[in-house]
């Protein structure tokens, strides 16, 4: 080029021009500012009007948040140190905090809710993470007897005895096998209940008579606040998953007679609210049980909401089903595979994956519903708020509970939503 | 084997002895036997427990009767949409237990509606502070428990609005708002009601005494969406028929509002606002604390569920829809109208229902904040008073159910209208 033109134009640039910086409007926080708040009339409004009241929500709280007192024995104290001045009272939580946990259970033992707890959090990770070690699924297995000793106590051997009830059903249906596998489904039905209704007290007696080991025993009616939320929703929520997954079976089954029972209580469920089940469980067990019989109301209630779990549950694993292509039970049936292996290896590991998202709202929803255990006059932690309320000492005070407790609750929901989230991006296997 | 009797070919089983091992290998005998068996256990539990419910009653000395929903309930309702006092039976107090629990419930599906198709739209927004904030609100309520939003309503309302007291004086520490129309106090809110200077008085339809007026205003509405709808299909016929179609919007109007506008003009409608007299606000319409609570909480909240849904159902329609209709030509509101909306309502539809659902349930925790509901008239004080809980919850949960039912009954008759039609 320079070459040819050389004598005809007067200046040919033979090198690049160095680059040059992007107009001020095109680069770094102005371009960003530009396309994302102010790209236009609409949401230049929407961003003025959102920066308002994020600048009200803030002057409102944050002179009240900033000036908290944490040290203080009752609200009016807090009012003498205040001073007239605007800030929050968050000395109740300091005061109160082991009620709103723990309820009335004593003080000196908040160790065992406290241990059930962290091993309820090494029982949960290899359900969890299935890249820990399959071992420690054994110590899940046996949490829940751990659990319940290290909530209510009493002899060791009460759990014990109970577990002793599974191993016999393993046992009988392991020998029964050989001979025949339906019987042997029977016989590890019967077995643990064979056990549970002869030999478990009495093993019971005798094992406490010669070893009495065992914890201090505490009462149901001294659990309370974010205790009696976990058991309840835990509980609830491990309980809910195999029972909604077989009452979609039974919904989905061809058995006239077994459908339609699984469909009127599923329904029946679904159509009225919660709160009738509880008092159902609290005001009208009495009347349907031989007289003089009563269980802990905190069981009564783990069943009750458990039942109202599983039938939500029910409906979510149905639309899992459903989604399956009717290719893949086709397939499963030209393998030869029975019923339950069928179920068990064809059509459960993809009809749960479909419906994670759907079984993780129920979840979320029973645990935040066990806070309607108040009505009934369980503790939980908006009971235990309305009993703080009452004291002489905290008459008056609202906020600072509704936020401590609405913060724990948000702590727990929100994981559980993240982790629904994470498992669905595992799971994923089409390539999209 | 002759070749008449061979199986093979008839085409039919082979026809062996029956035979008792039968019941449990035959695929065909054996469902049978686990439903006889399933039957056995389930009336054999029934049995059980209605032996138990009839000796514990006897025991008791108590019958099973619905009687004491005639005897007179004794206790005040302080929401009354229709005529009650406490010399009225306990039924008559059940039935204004539910008319105040469908008030509620429409009042907040509304609200949720309102605000879930605002917050689900701009969360899609990218304005980056706008769909930060949306998101903020979705999961802030989402993850705490309804019964807290309501107990949080009911204390703002209680704890931080003024008394009525405050609006006195030469400088009130508290004002109206709105023109001097909406008084909100520690009491309730006050809003302006409606009011004719000519009434057409009532009319008895069985329990309930309505207002003709309103029953005429209702009946005029329901005749002008008919109507509208016929100006509506005239319109597209003649559409089809000549290619043009004719202009509708200023026939709409007319029929929509001119009937009820005319209706409001001889009867002399004006409004009536709340004034300040004595102790408290006198005059408009008195919404309760209790309402306001429920109302607030039981929307805000399902709200942020409704959100997700709209979110989703936006999101679940492929951008290839749009571009299809953008290549047809379509201007953008009429590819939302057209293309986008219907697509999006089908996936919407159905959880949207089943929320509306939850909320008329929900309504149900009215008992956190004294909103006398049916959970708290038949539920509660009546239960309380004549000791029929049995009866008295069973017809709680009947009548429940029988709502919803009713309402997912409408959601399948909708969805199968809706429905793809797969060929």
């Amino acid at each position: 080029m320079s070459d040819t033109h050389a004598g005809t134009v007067a200046f040919v640039r033979d090198t690049m021009l160095p680059e040059q910086e992007p107009p001020l409007t095109e680069k770094g926080a102005v371009k960003w500012l530009r396309e994302n708040l102010f790209s236009n009339v609409f949401n230049t409004v929407l961003t003025l009007i959102s920066l308002a009241v994020i600048w009200y929500t803030l002057a409102a709280i944050g002179p009240w948040l900033l000036g908290t007192v944490w040290n203080a024995g009752s609200l009016s104290e807090c009012r003498r140190i205040l001073d007239g001045a605007s800030g929050a009272c968050f000395a109740v939580i300091n005061d109160r905090w082991h009620q709103l946990l723990f309820g009335f259970y004593p003080s000196a033992l908040y160790w065992r809710p406290t241990l059930a707890f962290v091993l309820l959090l090494v029982a949960l990770s290899p359900v969890l993470f299935t890249n820990l070690p399959r071992k420690m699924l054994w110590f899940s297995a046996i949490y829940p007897f751990v659990a319940y000793h290290l909530l209510w106590g009493g002899s060791v051997w009460l759990p014990v005895s109970a577990a002793l009830g599974f191993v016999a059903g393993y046992v009988a249906f392991v020998l029964v096998r050989r001979v025949n596998g339906l019987a042997a489904v029977f016989a590890a039905v019967l077995a643990p209940v064979f056990w549970w209704l002869l030999f478990a007290e009495p093993f019971n007696s005798t094992m406490t008579g010669i070893l009495p080991l065992g914890l201090e025993f505490v009462r149901s009616d001294r659990f309370g606040g974010f205790l009696i939320s976990l058991v309840i929703g835990v509980t609830g929520i491990s309980l809910s998953l195999p029972l909604g997954i077989l009452l979609a079976l039974g919904r989905q089954s061809g058995m006239v007679f077994v459908k339609s029972v699984c469909v009127i209580f599923i329904e029946f469920i679904r159509g009225v609210p919660l709160i009738t089940l509880l008092f159902t469980a609290s005001l009208l067990l009495n009347y349907f049980l031989p007289p003089g019989t009563s269980f802990d109301l905190i069981l009564r209630v783990i069943i009750m909401v458990t039942l109202f779990a599983a039938a939500y549950m029910a409906e979510v694993i149905r639309g899992g089903l459903a989604a399956l292509p009717k290719g893949q039970y086709e397939a499963a049936d030209a393998l030869g595979l029975d019923y339950w292996k069928a179920q068990r290896l064809i059509i459960m590991p993809q009809a749960l994956k479909i419906s994670i998202p759907g079984i993780v709202n129920p979840f979320i929803g029973l645990f935040k519903d066990t806070t309607l255990v108040v009505f009934i006059g369980l503790l939980d932690p908006v009971g235990l708020s309305n009993a703080i309320r009452a004291s002489t000492d905290w008459q008056g005070i609202y906020w600072e509970l509704f936020i401590f407790i609405g913060a724990l609750f948000f702590l727990f929901c929100f994981g559980i939503s993240r982790y629904s989230m994470y498992l669905e991006r595992k799971l994923k296997t089409d390539n999209r | 084997m002759s070749t008449a009797t061979d199986p093979r070919a008839t085409g039919e089983a082979p026809k062996k002895a029956f035979t008792f091992s039968m019941l449990l290998y035959d695929q065909r005998y054996r469902s049978i036997t686990i439903q006889v068996f399933f039957l056995f256990l389930l009336m054999l539990g029934a049995a059980w427990l209605i032996d138990n419910t009839v000796n514990n009653l006897r025991a008791l000395g108590r019958t099973f009767s619905f009687a004491f929903l005639n005897a007179p309930a004794g206790y005040d309702i302080n929401q009354r949409p229709i005529e009650y006092n406490s010399q009225m039976t306990h039924g008559r107090a059940a039935l204004v237990g539910f008319i105040n629990t469908m008030i509620l419930a429409v009042m907040a599906c509304a609200l949720a509606t309102v605000l879930g198709v605002i917050a689900g739209v701009l969360r899609l927004s990218n304005n980056w502070i706008v769909g930060r904030l949306m998101t903020v609100y979705v999961e802030v309520f989402r993850n705490i428990p309804t019964l807290l939003w309501i107990l949080i309503f009911g204390a703002i309302m209680t704890e931080a609005m003024p008394a009525p007291s405050a609006f006195r004086g030469d400088e009130p520490s508290a004002s109206m708002i709105f023109n001097d129309s909406v008084a909100i106090t520690n009491r309730g809110v006050f809003v302006p009601a409606i009011m004719f200077a000519q009434d057409l008085g009532t009319i008895r339809v069985g329990p309930v005494n309505p207002s003709i007026v309103w029953l005429l205003i209702i009946a005029l509405i329901a005749a002008g969406i008919y109507v509208n709808k016929l100006v509506i299909d005239h319109a597209t016929r003649v559409q089809n028929a000549t290619g043009v179609r004719p202009k509708t919007w200023w026939k709409s109007i007319l029929v929509l509002l001119g009937p009820v506008t005319l209706l409001f003009i001889v009867l002399g409608a004006h409004l009536e606002y709340p004034e300040l007299r004595g102790f408290n606000f006198a005059g408009g319409t008195h919404l309760r604390n209790s309402l306001i609570a429920m109302w607030l909480g039981l929307g805000i909240y399902t709200g942020a569920f409704i959100a997700e849904i709209v979110r989703a159902g936006i999101l679940a329609i492929s951008k290839g829809q749009t571009e299809a209709a953008f290549a047809l030509g379509l201007q953008p509101g009429k590819t939302m109208r057209l293309v986008i909306l219907p697509q999006a309502l089908r996936v919407i539809i159905p959880p949207l229902i089943s929320n509306y659902l939850n909320i008329t349930k929900n309504t149900s925790l009215g008992l956190a904040v004294g909103y006398m509901d049916l959970r708290s008239t038949l539920g509660g004080i009546t239960i309380n008073q004549t000791g029929r809980e049995l009866e008295g919850m069973l017809l709680m949960m009947l009548i429940y159910l029988a709502i919803s039912l009713t309402i997912s009954g409408l959601m399948n008759v909708y969805n199968n209208r809706v429905k793809l039609k797969e060929r």
